[in-house]
Parts: structure tokens; sequence; C-alpha cells
């Protein structure tokens, strides 16, 4: 079979398969469509944008709840606002939900249900990098292979 | 007077020049994608006070930023550190030299007041996040509508978007897909004044009874 055709497949049969796990959500299809001769590489540039973002919040979360003084909720909960916010614009969809269970036990004070968050935040987020980074690995081999990318609806 | 159809209007060329305000880097690249592709300028800030600073408002006159472009309209999210998106608005409404551009509230929360504040300080809509490309496309076309209405009827049209918050939902499909924005609403309706003609411009609103 042509490499080319079967590099295209399993790029369709990847991305299909993270968007019915529910890692990725319309919004990074939407993303998808906004690629163009102009910004050939857009997507790859807002998830790197939205790598870094996570990894800062994670880290300013992680320093709020460890405060043995007293864990400033608000503080966890303005960064948990933020990751949501971003993960929600690049269309990452598990990350962004568990965020809104954060968002509850920060307003109910509850650290040890936040900590759970943390740790469910840092899964989601290790998980959907690795992913969209195969994914976007695959893409580079289609493109090397004088193919082009195939679009998802 | 001033109507926003005539704002819009860009004197030198076509493209329209807005002023994107969002402190997330995420979101800014996004919307600046979103606003290039239908053919508008953009300069995207991270602050209210950027904002400000680029029209001027900070001392300088003029809505004539760094690179000498004015301003057609102004789109800004809600929620952010330091000065938020509706002081934000809250300033530009009630300076005399840029009160009349339109200004467009972002907000990844759907909050029924939060909403009525912006529409009440005089914001154009509310877009709720994520913003899609049917949304600036939207805005676009409203926008220039808004000013030929404006014209005929001497009366503004607030219209906003409301979008399920996807709580419980597995997507984020938005409340309308349809492109008409004044179309009968799809849902309950329980908030009567909002829908009669007051002596103040009357909100035509497209609500979503979540609150």
């Amino acid at each position: 079979m042509d490499v080319v055709n079967q590099l295209r497949r399993q790029f369709v049969d990847y991305s299909t398969s993270l968007h019915r796990e529910g890692i990725l959500d319309d919004q990074f299809t939407q993303l998808q469509k906004l690629q163009d001769e102009n910004s050939p590489d857009f997507v790859v540039e807002v998830a790197s944008l939205f790598f870094e973002d996570c990894e800062k919040l994670i880290n300013n979360m992680g320093r709020a709840l460890e405060q043995q003084q007293g864990v400033d909720f608000k503080q966890v909960d303005a960064s948990v606002h933020q990751l949501k916010g971003s993960s929600s614009s690049i269309g990452a969809m598990r990350v962004k939900n568990v965020c809104i269970t954060f968002r509850s036990f920060c307003e109910a004070q509850n650290r040890e249900g936040c900590l759970r968050c943390l740790q469910q935040v840092i899964h989601e987020f290790s998980l959907l990098k690795n992913k969209l980074q195969t994914l976007f690995r695959l893409e580079q081999q289609i493109l090397t292979a004088g193919g082009s990318i195939p679009v998802i609806e | 007077m001033v109507v926003a159809g005539e704002v819009l209007q860009s004197g030198s060329s076509q493209e329209l020049h807005v002023l994107a305000v969002d402190d997330s880097y995420v979101d800014r690249k996004v919307i600046e994608k979103l606003l290039k592709i239908s053919s508008c300028q953009v300069t995207a800030v991270e602050s209210g006070a950027r904002a400000l600073q680029f029209l001027g408002l900070d001392g300088e006159k003029g809505s004539v930023g760094f690179n000498g472009l004015k301003v057609n309209l102004i789109m800004t999210d809600y929620s952010m550190p330091g000065m938020t998106g509706y002081e934000l608005l809250k300033k530009i409404k009630r300076s005399a030299a840029f009160r009349e551009i339109p200004v467009v509230i972002m907000s990844s929360e759907n909050i029924l007041t939060r909403i009525d504040s912006c529409l009440e300080e005089g914001a154009e809509e509310f877009l709720v996040k994520p913003v899609k490309l049917s949304d600036i496309k939207r805005l676009m076309e409203d926008c220039v509508t808004r000013g030929e209405t404006e014209e005929q009827e001497g009366r503004r049209v607030h219209k906003r978007k409301l979008e399920d918050d996807n709580l419980n939902s597995s997507s984020s499909s938005p409340l309308s897909s349809s492109p008409s924005t004044t179309a009968s609403f799809g849902c309950d309706i329980s908030i009567p004044e909002l829908l009669s003609s007051p002596p103040h411009p009357s909100k035509r609103a497209k609500l979503h009874d979540g609150d």
C-alpha cells in the first residue's frame, strides 16, 4: 500500500480515537481548520503555548496546596480557572472537565479533593501531551512523504 | 451621531482593525488567528491597562495606536487580573473619544447577571468562550447590519449568544448554529422585561434558563 495513504489512514484513525476517548473535542477541530498556508504550524504553536501554560499553572496549584499554614483556595481557584479557560480554547476536553470538578473542591475549600484533582490534571495533561505529540509526528511524516493532512469532520 | 456601522467602516482600507484583549496566551493566539482569517487587522494585548495605553487613553488623545490605525472594534476577555474586561468596557464607554467603538466581551462563564451588566454598560455582544469562527463572522455581519439598522430605525439592537455550560455534556456545540441572530428563541424565555421596548435601548436576547 502506498506509504502516504497508509500514513493518512493512521492519522485519521488516531485522530478519531482521540475524539472518541474524549481527549479532544470539537474545538480542536476548529483550530485545525484555521491552519492554512499563512500559518502552517498554527496548531502546533497553540499546543506549545498551552503545554507551557499548563506546566506553569500546575506548579502554581501544587505550591499553593502545599502551604502548611493554610491553603489560599482563591489562589488555587484562580489557576484552575485559567487552566479551564486554555484547555477549553484548545479543545482539551478531559483536562477541562477535571478543572470543573477541581473548582468545586476549591469552592468547598477541600484540600484533599483539590489534591486529588491536581493529580488528575497532571495525569490528563501528560496523556494529552503525549497523544498530541504523536499526532503532530504523524502529520510531519505525511508532509515529508509528500502527502497532505486529511481533514477530519 | 456616529453609529457603529460608520465607526466600523475603516477609512483607509476595507479591513477592520480589532483590538483584542486577553491575559491568556493561548486565547490571544486563537482570537488573533480567527480575526486574521476574517480579514481583520489585529492588535492583541494582554491587559486592560495595555489596551488603554494603545488607545492613548492613558494620556494622549485619539484612537490611533502605535501603527497609526484607527481601532474599529474591541474584543476583550472578561476575567483578567488587574482590570477586568467589564472595567475596561466602562472606561471606554465613559470616554468621549472612544465610546462609539463597539466593545465585545468574551467569557468562559455563562452568568446571566454578568451578561446583563456588560450589556447595560454598552457592550455590543457577549460571547461565550471558546470563540469560534462562526462567532467572528456573525459579529462582522451584525456590526455592519446594526450600523444600517440604526440609521434606519435610530435605535440600538443588542444581541447576545449563550452556550450551554458543558458541565454535563460531552461536546461544546453552541446553542445556536443557525446564522440568524434575531430569529425565534429556541429555549424557554422567562424574563419578559428584557423583551419589551423600554425607553432606553432595547435588547433582544436569547436566553437559556440555566441560572
